[in-house]
């Protein structure tokens, strides 16, 4: 029986990059603090054990999700249960960035991220894998939905979450500072406010945003970790760019009354977006098919449908989606 | 240039959240510094806003009796930019040490009394770093840069004169944001507001040297480098075609000033091609 309510702590540390000994100490401490708080469950940032900006450090920091070297962190959930970022190496050797999900001193859920980051300061797919499956899973605290920071940007993962029933969405993130301007936030940081608020409105969902603090290589990460009720309305904030542990409710009666005042999710058509999905993903196939024969044809024929002539890239995660030919698979099973 | 402000969104954005600038800056020297076991830093202090400014926020950042102010005149040094730096020791009450170069230039154009004034401007400034680096071992601090965002990209500095540090606070600021910060964190007037020059001969400024002002090419490296405006975008603005042309061109050809020396590759990981590490590795 998940529990209607529970007490989320956000630890927005400062993780040192490719030192997962030291980060360990510093995420037992959190942890045990938490605990002392009161808290159910506690949420570590992105790469939380290992830093962020690691290069060609990706593999020798990287753990098996369910090895011996995570025993540590399996028997601390016993008593708290907890969301963390690593470097996780798949049997394949394949390196993701993932974040674990434990409870009750065992490895619940793992999420590999979908979407990471290749882009101005940037780098992730030059680095790591990318993951293959969105939505939520159980937990004691009811349904809830894991994202890394970019993924969130996307709002079709925060769709599927939501499609998926989760009533909490945990997003942890190594969000860095670009776009200082006027105002007391950068601009990314503004936007991250907006897609939090907007995403837990939209669907009447709790959404635990967990971001980092400190620099590496003289980019600074703002912090400014928050939880946020299905009004939007702001449980629990950590202060930008300093170290903090806040915790704050989640009350899943403020989701049933908003999910009254507010049927999206309920109204929401899966089967309408799926089948609409399938015919643009046709579309978008066909156009870039033409647009093999030879530039000017496939220009012609892309006008003729109304799009841009596709790249294979693009069509090629729809068409193996639906063919069931995903090479990834949830979790450490 | 047109002024332009708000409507449609170009001068305007240049503007800064000084408070937030200034606590990441701050932040971001300490955490550089004491990541390295360095509690301590060296700065050349010429009497401007970039060298000011920079050991302004070293102060409040390391602690004053933490910063080591270095004045290197030359005997064509005007008299007012030894004042200013003085000025700016008793203001941040930061050490200092004057290390007059004139000897040891005047030694070496001895023997090569033909050079003209590039010639003589670029060994200054390498002087000045060699005296910087040395004082950075007696001091056992790290060196502090002092270049910003619009000279590096103009490659408007002397690579490893003025250009070298271990730690630069001011390169992601723009010489008229330099000048809105100094202004916030109440440098003396007289500094802010002076006309910028390199001071290696006598009556030379920034301005005349380059041909157009920090405020006029500000606007267009913002717009160019920051937002990725085209050359048509920026001259649909108002910008002259040959200005754009120019200053892209300075961009290009300075691109060897911001990079470490080119390397032959010949092996499966070349360092900083194929073998990639934070700076941050280690530490």
């Amino acid at each position: 029986m998940a529990l209607d309510k529970f007490v989320l702590a956000l630890a927005q540390i400062d993780p040192r990059l490719g030192d997962v000994e030291a980060n360990r100490e510093q995420v037992a401490r959190r942890l045990g603090e938490a605990r002392a708080q009161g808290a159910d469950l506690v949420i570590f940032p992105e790469l939380a054990l290992t830093g962020y900006f690691l290069k060609d450090q990706v593999p020798e920091v990287a753990l098996r999700a369910d090895g011996p070297q995570l025993a540590w962190l399996r028997e601390l959930s016993k008593e708290i249960a907890v969301v963390i970022g690593l470097v996780e190496e798949s049997r394949a050797f394949i390196y993701y960035n993932a974040a674990l999900y434990l409870e009750r001193g065992e490895l619940v859920h793992v999420h590999r991220k979908c979407y990471l980051p290749t882009y101005g300061l940037f780098d992730e797919l030059r680095y790591f894998g990318r993951g293959r499956r969105l939505g939520g899973f159980d937990s004691r605290f009811g349904r809830m939905a894991l994202l890394i920071c970019e993924d969130m940007w996307h709002p079709s993962a925060v769709y599927l979450a939501a499609a998926d029933y989760a009533a909490t969405m945990v997003t942890i993130s190594a969000s860095p500072v670009w776009g200082v301007g006027k105002g007391e936030l950068p601009e990314n940081a503004a936007h991250w406010r907006k897609l939090v608020r907007f995403s837990a409105e939209t669907w009447g969902l709790f959404v635990a945003y967990c971001n980092r603090v400190g620099f590496e290589d003289g980019v600074g990460f703002w912090g400014g970790s928050e939880l946020v009720d299905p009004f939007g309305q702001t449980v629990a904030a950590a202060p930008c760019y300093e170290e903090g542990l806040v915790l704050g409710e989640v009350d899943l009666r403020k989701t049933r009354r908003k999910r009254l005042l507010s049927t999206t999710l309920r109204d929401e058509d899966l089967q309408l977006t799926l089948s609409e999905l399938a015919r643009i993903a046709r579309r978008t196939a066909r156009a870039a098919e033409t647009a093999e024969l030879g530039a000017a044809d496939g220009r012609r024929a892309a006008q003729d449908n109304g799009a841009p002539p596709a790249s294979r890239d693009e069509v090629a995660a729809p068409r193996k989606t639906a063919a069931g030919k995903g090479t990834s698979r949830r979790g450490p099973g | 240039m047109k002024q332009r402000d708000g409507g449609n969104g170009t001068a305007w954005q240049l503007a800064l959240n000084l408070e937030v600038a200034r606590r990441l800056i701050v932040a971001f020297i300490r955490n550089e510094f004491l990541k390295v076991g360095v509690r301590r830093a060296v700065v050349g202090l010429s009497g401007g806003v970039d060298s000011s400014l920079s050991a302004a926020l070293a102060a409040e950042a390391l602690g004053p009796q933490n910063v080591l102010g270095l004045i290197m005149p030359y005997r064509l040094s005007s008299a007012s930019s030894r004042a200013d730096a003085q000025l700016v020791v008793s203001k941040t009450g930061i050490r200092s040490l004057v290390v007059d170069i004139t000897p040891q230039i005047d030694a070496y154009f001895e023997r090569f009394p033909e050079a003209d004034q590039r010639r003589r401007g670029n060994k200054m400034a390498r002087e000045r770093m060699t005296i910087l680096y040395d004082h950075s071992v007696a001091f056992e601090a790290l060196v502090l840069g002092t270049s910003n965002k619009t000279e590096l990209l103009l490659g408007y500095g002397t690579v490893y004169g003025d250009m070298a540090s271990a730690v630069n606070p001011l390169g992601d600021l723009y010489k008229t944001q330099v000048w809105a910060l100094a202004h916030a964190l109440g440098l003396p007037q007289e500094i802010v507001q002076k006309q910028p020059s390199a001071d290696l001969w006598v009556g030379q400024t920034d301005e005349g040297e380059l041909g157009f002002t920090y405020r006029q090419v500000d606007e267009l490296l913002f717009l160019m480098v920051d937002r990725r405006y085209s050359r048509e975008e920026l001259v649909g603005l108002g910008l002259a075609g040959h200005f754009v042309d120019r200053v892209a061109a300075m961009v290009r050809q300075s691109q060897f000033k911001r990079r470490l020396p080119v390397i032959a590759k010949l092996s499966e990981r070349t360092i900083d091609r194929d073998f990639r590490y934070a700076r941050d590795w280690g530490r």
